[in-house]
């Protein structure tokens, strides 16, 4: 579905994405893990064009992506981000609706397709539909942020840490949620994150990025199993220690190296 | 109400729509500029940057003179064009001081507009192209939705701005609240004065208001609010552009009669514009408190076609010469000469008096000084005011060089503070003009110009080349003004108006009745 050939980008002498090649399956949700600086964030908006590569290619469903004209890409691609960046002036029906309007679409197939998006991320429409961003919590507003991105039927969604900034309760409802819009949506997703757990926990398979570079890709049993390298090791490790931890303290002992 | 007011009151509707008429014209062109224009370099950083410091260069210049300087500026643009297509500009009037007001109301749109799309949230604009928005709809759906309230924050700023520098359109022959003020202080009036200052801040206040509803009403979605407030500014905007049109084809025969800033320049355009309007079929329209060198510029082009002026002043400013002949008959007909042969001026008529510059003292202060040689000795420990223009002119240079005058100190301030100086003694000696009723009011000692370094300057009546070409009626009218007044006559009459607080238009009203009857 959306294939990456020797993906670069360089501003100036510094190489942010190094040559990245990387397919990723129809329905299929990739994880891309990895510090602040690694550049999966970067890699991530080379594939709607936010950033435009210096050197490789994106392939989406086999056709170029740089063919295209970069606002007509973008209506067929969803992109959710941490600052989830809701139109203020706008009600939450009209940040739901926008990329439906853009292509053209009835005002009445637009507000059918907003109650249904609505009502898929768990707010009820009549409700919050004429409501500013504004009057929502972070969580509510995220949840708009990804109707929004699922409105106008996307076959690829690209996610940058969209449930960075919440509280864990939030965050935690959230990637359920996504769990369950999953089941019913049928969409590629590209998910970038720099958190271990929720990698694991929602990835199908796992891209590890350091320094620009493609270090490891697999299923997150692959990479806890048969971590490449030192690197992923550590990273895996964390969260199993942290849940070694939490067990240890549930059982009422009183682990080391705490 | 008292019967000054009432006769000032009755001038608010002509020099109020003059005023509306300069304010929106110059703040609808600010914003056709402005907005696009910002718009235009927010996306272009090295423009931005060349774009920002022009409207801040223009913003330095001091707004008087600013509006001053697009006078001589017009004036060349219009030798040009009248020498590539036939076509003149007016360089007087309406023009600049448009052009001046536009200028000025620029840079707060401008700069507003810039800060305005800059400061959306870079995550807004992020997700507006995430969402597939073209840069054309991004800016259309998002960034000028979200800088707007910032934008017209901008645009009440230049609104209150412009209205009240429009009231400096009136030395550049644009008519506006401004000569209410102008000529109120050079004719003590203070209700003019009062009349024009709180004209000018309701408007700005009206204005601003308008603005200001029509913004909360679009942000918080009140239709009735938007509604009126959009019929109250467009009724205004109408209103201001049908009278400009309407004045712009106006179709009857005109003779347009120049004044200066001061009392006697009044009195005289009255008398001329009275003789004018009562002996030839012409309508006679007077252009008050222009410049001095504003008002021979308007009568050389055309936009003007008389006033009256000083032969010693054209002797010095038009003509450069820093000689200065003591024959009075002498100069004049060298003036006269002069301005027929270069700028084709007619001096319709000589009025019979001279308005000379006089130094002045209070009668105390003065003791044993009786002429201007009675000063050399004891200049150095005594101050000296005069009108903004006196000390940059040959005039003083050859009083000073004749007499070996050197002053302690050398102050300029608005001719009708400098009577009141000298005679409160905040300075010893003023550089008074002759004819001034002041200078019997404060009983001020008048210094005889002993070696007649003071050139003469005949009050003469200039006409231009239309006037001469088109209404030999009027031409005759203004001849037959020929050494009708006095030099104590002239005193009496600039008197009546600044201590008895009589109108020119009174005073000139009396003198024409005078002369009818003498006849």
């Amino acid at each position: 579905m959306i294939e990456l050939r020797q993906l670069t980008k360089r501003y100036g002498d510094r190489v942010v994405v190094d040559g990245v090649s990387l397919d990723v399956a129809r329905g299929e949700l990739l994880v891309l893990l990895g510090a602040s600086g690694s550049g999966k964030t970067t890699t991530l908006k080379m594939i709607n064009r936010l950033v435009e590569p210096s050197a490789g290619q994106v392939l989406l469903d086999g056709s170029d992506a740089a063919a295209m004209a970069p606002h007509e890409l973008r209506r067929r691609i969803g992109y959710a981000f941490q600052q989830i960046g809701l139109f203020p002036h706008l009600t939450i029906a009209q940040n739901v609706g926008i990329t439906p309007r853009l292509l053209g679409w009835s005002p009445e197939r637009i507000a059918r397709r907003v109650d249904e998006l609505l009502d898929l991320v768990e707010l009820a429409p009549a409700t919050f539909r004429d409501r500013r961003p504004a009057e929502l919590s972070g969580g509510q507003q995220q949840r708009v942020g990804v109707a929004r991105a699922l409105a106008a039927e996307p076959a690829v969604l690209l996610f940058d840490e969209p449930f960075g900034a919440l509280d864990p309760l939030t965050r935690d409802r959230l990637q359920q949620s996504l769990r369950a819009i999953r089941a019913r949506v049928d969409v590629t997703i590209v998910f970038v994150t720099h958190d271990m757990v929720e990698a694991l926990l929602l990835g199908d398979r796992i891209a590890v990025m350091r320094d620009g570079r493609l270090v490891q890709v697999g299923t997150p049993a692959d990479l806890l199993r048969a971590p490449a390298g030192e690197y992923v090791a550590q990273l895996m490790e964390t969260p199993l220690r942290h849940g070694r931890t939490v067990e240890a303290l549930a059982r009422g002992e009183t682990p080391d190296g705490r | 109400m008292s019967d000054a007011l009432r006769a000032q009151l009755a001038l608010l509707p002509a020099y109020l729509t003059a005023h509306l008429q300069l304010t929106l014209t110059a703040l609808v062109l600010g914003i056709a500029v402005s907005v696009p224009t910002g718009l235009w370099v927010t996306r272009r950083p090295a423009a931005e940057r060349l774009v920002l410091g022009i409207a801040s260069l223009l913003q330095t210049i001091p707004s008087l003179a600013l509006l001053a300087i697009m006078v001589p500026a017009l004036a060349a643009l219009g030798r040009a064009t009248t020498a590539a297509l036939g076509v003149g500009v007016p360089s007087i009037g309406f023009l600049p001081a448009l052009i001046g007001l536009t200028l000025y109301s620029i840079l707060p749109i401008l700069r507003n507009t810039v800060a305005g799309i800059a400061g959306v949230d870079p995550a807004l604009v992020e997700a507006a192209r995430a969402v597939g928005m073209t840069d054309r709809q991004r800016l259309r759906l998002v960034e000028l939705p979200l800088a707007l309230p910032v934008i017209v924050a901008g645009i009440r700023t230049s609104t209150v701005w412009v209205v009240g520098l429009a009231t400096l359109s009136t030395p550049v022959g644009a008519p506006s609240l401004g000569n209410y003020i102008f000529s109120g202080l050079q004719t003590r009036n203070l209700a003019a004065v009062l009349v024009g200052c709180g004209a000018a801040a309701a408007l700005a206040l009206l204005l601003d208001g308008l603005v200001h509803a029509l913004e909360v009403g679009v942000r918080a979605g009140r239709r009735a609010l938007v509604a009126g407030a959009a019929a109250a500014l467009a009724a205004l905007v109408l209103y201001a552009g049908a009278t400009l049109a309407a004045g712009a084809l106006g179709g009857a025969r005109t003779v347009t009669i120049g004044s200066k800033t001061f009392t006697e320049q009044y009195v005289l355009a009255a008398i001329l514009a009275g003789r004018v309007g009562a002996t030839s079929g012409a309508l006679p329209r007077v252009v008050p408190s222009l410049g001095s060198t504003v008002a021979y510029d308007a009568l050389r082009n055309g936009t003007i076609d008389c006033y009256a002026d000083y032969s010693g002043t054209i002797w010095a400013t038009v003509m450069h010469r820093t000689d200065v002949p003591a024959d009075r008959g002498a100069v004049l007909a060298e003036v006269t000469r002069y301005l027929r042969e270069h700028d084709g001026v007619t001096v319709a008529a000589a009025l019979g008096f001279e308005n000379a510059y006089a130094l002045v003292m209070r009668e105390d202060r003065a003791g044993a000084i009786r002429r201007i040689s009675d000063l050399t000795a004891r200049a150095p420990s005594l101050t000296i005011a005069s009108d903004y223009e006196f000390f940059g002119r040959p005039e003083w240079t050859a009083v000073r060089r004749a007499y070996g005058l050197r002053f302690a100190a050398e102050r300029s301030m608005d001719p009708s503070l400098m009577y009141e100086a000298v005679a409160a003694g905040d300075v010893d000696v003023a550089s008074a003009f002759s004819t001034d009723g002041r200078i019997a009011a404060f009983a001020l000692r008048v210094l005889e110009d002993d070696r007649s370094a003071i050139p003469p300057y005949d009050a003469i009546i200039l006409a231009g080349p239309r006037l001469v070409r088109e209404e030999p009626d009027a031409l005759a009218a203004l001849a037959g003004l020929a050494g009708t007044i006095d030099a104590a006559a002239m005193r009496r009459m600039n008197a009546a108006v600044d201590r008895e607080g009589r109108s020119p238009d009174a005073v000139a009203g009396a003198f024409l009745a005078g002369l009818a009857g003498a006849r």
